[in-house]
């Protein structure tokens, strides 16, 4: 978190009773989140585990085991592996342009750098299949040289990069714009050159920032779901990703493997939450303050 | 920045900074590959529809049904999240308590967890013989594989909207405000509903907004619990993926390009409404 945990605390004693609420409808307030976030959030998660461990440890192991189940970790580390590095230089070079300069149509291209989060996953899968489809122009045209897009790694990727488009750039643009341009001018009239003053200078202001974007645009390439499945083709052992493998496996009623997959991609989880929490709290000055995702 | 003043034909102000041309070149080029020729083949697409015939496809009494369930059970859901949303923040900012650091990074795990294992851990609840279920079912509440389970699941994947949207707002709240109130005899739930509650509407209205666009296109988390009964309990992108599946392109077409002018009208409303706010309130939400 952001701020202090002991400073409303102490905020609180200070001007007494009349600004607070009485003990009674605290302790209800805290009671119904808690209950709520147990229901919503906690269940669900334990669920995962208690189901993925239902026939012991033996049969989970075996699980994971299986080489379909393999492929499919080693497909969603090879789409995220490709998808993460594009976005991430891609969202340098946009949050360069947008916090280090004026220049005219600046907040339409940030709009439309927001566009993906408000399209719908099957969507943004959905395009690609009328863009490079058997029925479309370039589809055809890309097959008759031995490209295959749809259901192979360039479709996946594509449909990844397009979710998960906005959130490098998101993180870093209100964080570079709120520290200025002073740094780097000091570093360029002082004679390093552009290389220079992005790696010694923008580069160490923005790191922490820049490993918070990745971080969420990580997780959400390896746990995208509708906009791969549409892409995908779903041929098993080749073009299925670690989600696509758990639906698959949960709709052939093989709740044990489905969800020992599943355990998976919620460590993938809560490792990120961990990892997100830790950067809040040791670097909160140097994450944009904005944390909508 | 620079104190030049700003000439009619210059795209952008002059700056020492070096890397312009390079930096908007990437992001255009990035942008206009693989987000806007895309999208707009989609629109060609469905504009090559001709209208009568996209208009038959957008009003079939299937697309109506699904569109209706997306929008209706999102709605619902974004207004639970908005209740739930309002307490949780408000808990977080104003009370301490043990394991208030936890509950406070657990509010992300929807972010964080793939959608569908959300969904079937969620159908693992609530299925008739799971373990929510097996206790709702005496009582003959059906919540899996109906409307109510659609929602359970949009609450899951929306809370985190109105929580992250009101929960700085509320952090910015200048006690004297409170303490003004109260010195001049209001009750605590009066200076609550009365002074702080309005004051927090551009952020929960963002945050409704937010979970309900997330809501309408969701996928990997409803389609698990959902039950997908046609005309009863089936989501507008599942049938996108139905239509795709049967090399149905035009109706596949047609749905979607409905469901994003839908959500470009929502994205402009919550600029709308964080233009108001700032106007009004003096920041965004």
């Amino acid at each position: 978190m952001a701020h202090d945990a002991s400073q409303p605390q102490q905020r609180l004693a200070r001007v007494g009773k009349a600004t607070t609420e009485k003990p009674a409808a605290r302790w209800a307030l805290i009671a119904i989140s808690l209950l709520f976030l147990l229901l919503m959030l906690f269940l669900p998660l334990t669920a995962v585990f208690v189901e993925a461990f239902r026939k012991g440890l033996f049969a989970f192991i075996e699980a994971l085991g299986d080489p379909e189940t393999f492929s499919a970790i080693r497909l969603t580390l090879i789409v995220a592996g490709i998808a993460v590095p594009l976005n991430l230089v891609f969202g340098i070079a946009a949050a360069w342009a947008i916090a280090k300069f004026e220049f005219k149509g600046k907040a339409f291209l940030t709009t439309l750098i927001d566009l993906p989060f408000s399209v719908s996953p099957v969507i943004s899968g959905l395009v690609f299949v009328l863009l490079f489809g058997s029925h479309s122009v370039l589809g055809p045209f890309l097959q008759s040289y031995g490209i295959k897009i749809l259901f192979a790694v360039p479709g996946l990727v594509l449909a990844t990069v397009f979710v998960t488009f906005p959130f490098v750039a998101r993180e870093l643009i209100p964080l570079m714009q709120e520290q200025g341009t002073a740094d780097e001018e000091a570093a360029l009239s002082l004679g390093a050159s552009g290389w220079q003053t992005f790696w010694y200078v923008t580069l160490p202001n923005i790191k922490w920032g820049l490993l918070y974007g990745v971080l969420l645009c990580n997780a959400r390439a390896m746990g995208e779901f509708g906009a791969v499945s549409v892409v995908s083709g779903h041929i098993r052992g080749q073009t299925n990703t670690m989600p696509l493998q758990v639906e698959i496996l949960y709709n052939e009623y093989n709740f044990v493997a489905a969800f020992a997959v599943a355990t998976l991609l919620a460590l993938l989880a809560l490792v990120t939450l961990v990892l997100k929490t830790l950067l809040e709290m040791r670097y909160s000055a140097e994450i944009a303050a904005s944390r909508r995702h | 920045m620079n104190t030049q003043t700003r000439k009619a034909w210059r795209i952008r102000q002059p700056s020492v900074i070096p890397g312009f041309g390079l930096a908007l070149g990437v992001t255009l080029f990035w942008l206009v590959l693989v987000i806007l020729i895309p999208l707009s083949g989609l629109l060609i697409r469905s504009s090559a529809l001709g209208s009568a015939n996209f208009w038959a496809l957008a009003t079939d009494p299937r697309t109506l049904n699904a569109l209706r369930v997306s929008f209706g059970t999102a709605f619902a859901a974004a207004l639970v999240n908005v209740i739930f949303g309002i307490v949780l923040a408000w808990v977080l900012v104003r009370y301490s308590f043990p394991g208030k650091r936890i509950i406070d990074a657990m509010v992300d795990l929807p972010f964080a967890l793939p959608t569908a294992v959300a969904g079937i851990a969620l159908t693992t609840l609530y299925a008739p013989n799971g373990w929510i279920g097996q206790w709702l079912t005496p009582l003959g509440i059906k919540v899996a594989f109906t409307p109510v389970g659609i929602t359970i699941a949009l609450i899951f994947i929306g809370l985190p909207f109105v929580v992250r949207t009101v929960q700085p707002i509320m952090e910015e709240i200048d006690r004297e405000v409170e303490e003004a109130a109260a010195t001049l005899g209001a009750t605590r739930f009066q200076t609550i509903s009365r002074v702080l509650l309005p004051g927090l509407t551009p952020a929960v209205l963002t945050g409704f907004a937010l979970a309900f666009a997330r809501g309408v296109g969701e996928y990997g988390s409803v389609i698990f619990i959902a039950g997908n009964l046609p005309y009863v309990s089936e989501i507008a992108p599942l049938l996108i993926v139905i239509r795709l599946e049967e090399f149905n392109y035009p109706a596949a077409t047609a749905i979607a390009a409905v469901m994003l002018l839908i959500s470009f009208m929502m994205l402009l409303v919550i600029n709308l409404i964080q233009s108001w706010s700032r106007r009004r309130y003096g920041y965004g939400a």
